[in-house]
């Protein structure tokens, strides 16, 4: 029996009067890549952002390897270096290289010195196929390749449990690839993974589950094959046949 | 032309009244060296404080920012100087001097500052955030570093500011390069020492004028 890394449990969220989140129970399993797909305004983005808390549900439970990330005074920078976190935007500190940008919170964070760090960063980066680019500033770098350090900053963390944001929807078509390449290898590893993406064909190849959001609530969700192979939920046909019309 | 030689660039007044203006460029270093500091270290404060997005303190902030940019500083300057020993408390010139000067540039520091930090994308914000690091932790290595380049020219151009703006302590006969540049007028009856006292700040901006203009250009053509 594998154990849960994620378990949400009667999530809530609003902004406003709007509510975005209308009562999300889901579980993660150790090693599993769950993937999340549904319309733009689904609340998707807002679900995995919830769970690191760069945004703040109203009510319901998060907890990351057993522990409430909700409770009062929760140490929440030291479990954020647990959950990793890689966005659509890269959002790379422009002003330092690649390693600068993995090993900032190895240094600050975690306390490491520059040259244990810079170990690991290295290592981090080597894990993404950028061994060559430690020194490169992100304006040097591809698309592709940015995501790629975005990544590397996660891991380097060594965290539980990695949550992804449109990882490739800012890339050029032939940038994806080699994202998901990585994020394969990743999977491969033993990596817990949460991808909210629309790359379907990666999902039908690597995805352990496939969640289907609308409307703020968990509409249908089930094995890659049975949801896009012969999707019940019709929300979800009318959602698959748009984007792959 | 004689004429002009003899009132505008008479080498004989230049040559006494030399070391006097001398003394007033060093009080205007003086005064610059510590104003400019202290205006930066408020301006910066103004801004990281107004950054966290407390209601009541944003308030605060904006009638400061807004009240010593509107106020003239001349004004500020014959107040603080002239006003305070009413209020019982005897300051010596150069405090008092320096008090007005850092109410006002530390609230145009603050406005550069401030636009610095809303030029960073919310999103390294949230990659800082998300790797462990602290509010205070993601200002300093990833918000600030990256703040300041961005409005480095309007930095340096308020700096230039500042400078010239110290000569306005002569109005409180704070021994500055203007003021003693006047009183040897004075004593003279010959603008030359003006004309000398021009050269000087001339001198001591045109680098800074340069450096500007320089980082102007190339973040000109870095877009």
């Amino acid at each position: 029996m594998s154990k849960a890394i994620l378990d949400i449990a009667a999530l809530h969220k609003s902004y406003g009067a709007t509510p975005v989140l209308k009562g999300i129970d889901m579980a993660v399993n150790e090693n599993e890549l769950v993937f999340i797909i549904g319309p733009s305004g689904s609340g998707k983005s807002t679900l995995l952002r919830c769970c690191n808390r760069l945004e703040e549900p109203e009510s319901g439970s998060i907890l990351v390897d057993g522990t409430d990330i909700l409770r009062p005074g929760v140490d929440l920078n030291r479990l954020r270096q647990k959950i990793g976190m890689v966005f659509q935007s890269f959002n790379l500190y422009p002003h330092m290289t690649a390693l600068g940008n993995v090993t900032l919170a190895l240094r600050k964070v975690q306390g490491m010195e520059k040259e244990a760090a810079e170990e690991k960063g290295r290592a981090a980066l080597a894990r993404v196929g950028l061994a060559e680019k430690v020194n490169a500033y992100p304006n040097e770098l591809s698309g592709g390749q940015q995501q790629r350090v975005g990544i590397a900053r996660s891991l380097a963390l060594e965290p539980r449990i990695v949550l992804f944001d449109e990882p490739t929807s800012a890339l050029d078509p032939e940038l994806v690839g080699g994202v998901l390449k990585v994020m394969r290898e990743l999977k491969e590893s033993g990596m817990t993974m949460v991808v909210v993406s629309h790359e379907m064909a990666f999902a039908r190849a690597a995805a352990d589950r496939v969640i289907f959001m609308d409307k703020g609530v968990i509409a249908d969700q089930g094995a890659p094959e049975d949801m896009f192979g012969n999707p019940k939920h019709e929300r979800l046909r009318e959602f698959l046949s748009r984007i792959q019309h | 032309m004689d004429a002009i030689l003899q009132n505008f660039f008479n080498m004989e007044i230049a040559s006494k009244a030399g070391v006097f203006l001398l003394k007033g460029l060093g009080m205007t270093l003086l005064l610059s060296a510590i104003v400019i500091p202290l205006g930066l270290l408020g301006g910066l404060a103004v801004a990281v404080l107004g950054s966290l997005k407390k209601k009541w303190l944003s308030v605060l902030l904006i009638v400061y920012v807004d009240f010593f940019r509107a106020f003239p500083p001349l004004v500020l300057l014959i107040f603080i100087y002239f006003g305070t020993p009413f209020l019982g408390l005897d300051i010596p010139k150069l405090l008092a001097v320096a008090i007005g000067f850092f109410l006002n540039t530390s609230s145009y520091y603050g406005e550069v500052f401030r636009a610095g930090i809303e030029s960073i994308p919310k999103g390294q914000f949230e990659a800082a955030r998300s790797t462990g690091l602290s509010g205070s932790q993601t200002l300093r290595f990833v918000i600030l570093p990256q703040a300041v380049r961005n409005v480095l020219p309007d930095l340096i151009s308020n700096t230039l500011e500042v400078i010239k703006l110290t000569s306005l302590a002569s109005v409180v006969a704070l021994p500055e390069l203007l003021n003693n540049a006047r009183q040897a007028q004075a004593l003279t009856y010959n603008p030359t020492p003006i004309v000398l006292a021009a050269l000087m700040y001339l001198v001591l901006l045109w680098p800074l004028v340069r450096l500007l203009s320089r980082l102007e250009h190339k973040s000109i053509s870095m877009h």
